[in-house]
């Protein structure tokens, strides 16, 4: 068969992703307009139907699809742990958030997650928190970009590019690690790891702590994100909004204390919720001091983790981190739903399996970027077009994982 | 917690026929689809439940032997801290079954995927277009039997050096 090319068509464009509103059904003064998908604000390929007042937002349509990869088809046509690399590429700031819940998924369904060894538990905990701080840093530095700030953009990336590093020595990859696998892990961990980390995390706390003063409490920033997009709290359960964003919403709901899974009982740390403080509670300004706040308990998870990986479950000659990784990945037949709590909120995955085969008959994810970008009408009625970016960003939406 | 919502299900709806879910994580019912609405609405709002957070909505195509589809619903109450599964089965030919969109607006977008996807129509959905796929997409991808059309807009879309599974 010949490979063909693209043919130009003027009507392609109107057929495959029409407009929701047509301009018939407009009122006086109102117009359409489109914003991206190839937009800087917009964080990826999101394109966003704005129906405008002069520069009152007064309805907004997103349409998505232009990064979508077909995951759920991979996953139906290959084995599980060929799969676990997929994940990686959903939310591509979180690699390893995705590959844990991934994997501790298909552990449940083979009935091993009761068996992983305790150090292996621990390094999970330090990759994903790890993780956890680069994917809030992407979202506190790119928000802050997003409405004009451009130093603290840069400072974040900095400091980002060095738990990457770290993760680049752990794993061999930046950023898409599949280092978590199932029922275990690639590697252990490098040997003088775990003083490096702690040697970061001294460096990072006056670093976080630069930062909530050029940007969180800073005026502008202030005047800019209180009072925009304010999510209430029933609104954001209602629409299946999880992770800080409802956390800022004034909701303690955390899943690493809920369903309190991996070692996450053993470890103390605060859930930081909004509480309107620089106006009203579930705006802008919150969603992005939660993130800030989670960072530094991000970083006391780590501190005590590194604690016991350095004593109690201390590196040995005989450990290995894939004595449990199983042979052949063939569940019994049954249904699994297992959530786990990502930078972005709530990551679940539904497994279907049959028992006879080693390739799941279904396995759907359910992202929580797509539940808060399906918010994103709601909360952007009646705003200044200027704030509608100022929401976006705050939402800290990956479309590698709205599409999939 | 499970046979207390069994209990509530069948002294509030007549005639509602509850089987369970073989091998199910959580566990839950198989629930006719004609009674999925009023089931929805009376685990979101009574009181002994509450469960005001749809987790999930997922399509599964069950293949063209078993000829049937499916709807499953993840339920989880925030106050009670419970799970619940939920799922209807559909007949394959035309799967459809009523919005829960009223209850969860977050399901809004889950249906349309599912919609998308797997071509099950969701009855009195407010906007059910295609969500990931382009508007002229033909057939619904995850269907087990999908077959996909040979060109898109003049782009190859099987690949000749594609490998078969």
């Amino acid at each position: 068969m010949k490979q063909t090319t693209y043919q130009y068509n003027d009507q392609h464009l109107s057929v495959s992703e029409p407009l929701k509103f047509s301009e018939k059904e407009l009122k006086s003064e109102e117009m359409i307009f489109n914003l991206g998908p190839q937009h800087p604000s917009t964080h990826g390929v999101l394109r966003l139907e704005v129906i405008t007042d002069g520069e009152i937002v007064k309805e907004v349509v997103p349409h998505i699809g232009y990064l979508h990869r077909c995951f759920e088809k991979h996953a139906e046509k290959l084995p599980y742990n060929q799969t676990l690399p997929f994940t990686d590429r959903m939310d591509y700031v979180a690699a390893m958030n995705n590959e844990w819940a991934f994997a501790m998924g298909v552990e449940r369904m083979l009935g091993i997650d009761k068996d992983i060894p305790k150090r292996i538990e621990y390094i999970r905990v330090v990759v994903a928190e790890l993780n956890r701080i680069a994917s809030h840093f992407v979202a506190i530095g790119t928000y802050g970009m997003d409405i004009g700030a451009f130093t603290p953009f840069l400072w974040m990336m900095r400091d980002r590019e060095t738990i990457l590093r770290m993760l680049e020595w752990v794993s061999g990859a930046r950023m898409l690690y599949n280092y978590i696998w199932i029922g275990g892990l690639y590697y252990d961990l490098p040997v003088g790891f775990e003083e490096q980390c702690q040697k970061f995390c001294t460096y990072l706390k006056p670093k976080l702590k630069d930062v909530d003063d050029l940007l969180i409490t800073n005026k502008i920033f202030i005047d800019r994100t209180a009072n925009v997009g304010v999510l209430d709290k029933h609104l954001a359960i209602n629409y299946g909004v999880t992770g800080p964003n409802l956390r800022a919403a004034g909701m303690c709901y955390d899943l690493r204390k809920v369903d309190g899974y991996g070692v996450y009982p053993e470890l103390q740390f605060d859930v930081p919720i909004g509480t309107g403080e620089k106006g009203t509670t579930g705006d802008c300004w919150d969603r992005t001091w939660v993130r800030m706040q989670e960072c530094h308990q991000s970083l006391r998870i780590i501190e005590q983790c590194l604690e016991k990986l350095m004593t109690e479950h201390k590196r040995s000659a005989d450990f290995d981190p894939r004595a449990f990784v199983p042979k052949k990945i063939r569940p019994k037949e049954q249904e699994l739903y297992v959530r786990a709590e990502n930078p972005k909120g709530e990551l679940g995955f539904y497994f279907r399996a049959d028992g006879r085969s080693d390739i799941p008959l279904r396995c759907k994810s359910r992202g929580p970027s797509f539940s808060h970008l399906s918010v994103l009408p709601e909360i952007s009625r009646d705003v200044m077009l200027a704030d509608l970016f100022a929401i976006v960003g705050s939402l800290d939406l990956v479309m590698g994982e709205v599409d999939r | 917690m499970l046979d207390q919502i069994q209990q509530l299900l069948s002294d509030q709806i007549q005639g509602i026929s509850l089987e369970p879910i073989p091998h199910s994580t959580p566990a839950g019912f198989i629930i006719p689809s004609a009674n999925i609405h009023a089931v929805c609405e009376l685990l979101h709002s009574h009181p002994s439940c509450y469960f005001d957070h749809l987790a999930c909505l997922s399509g599964v195509d069950d293949g063209v032997e078993a000829n049937t589809m499916e709807v499953v619903y993840t339920l989880y109450s925030i106050p009670h801290d419970v799970h619940l599964s939920l799922k209807v089965v559909l007949n394959r030919a035309y799967p459809e079954v009523a919005s829960v969109c009223d209850i969860w607006r977050g399901a809004n977008w889950h249906e349309r995927e599912a919609y998308d996807l797997f071509g099950i129509q969701f009855s009195n959905h407010p906007d059910l277009r295609r969500i990931l796929l382009p508007a002229d997409w033909v057939g619904f991808p995850m269907r087990k039997d999908y077959e996909e059309d040979t060109a898109y807009h003049g782009m190859t879309i099987k690949h000749p050096d594609v490998l078969k599974p």
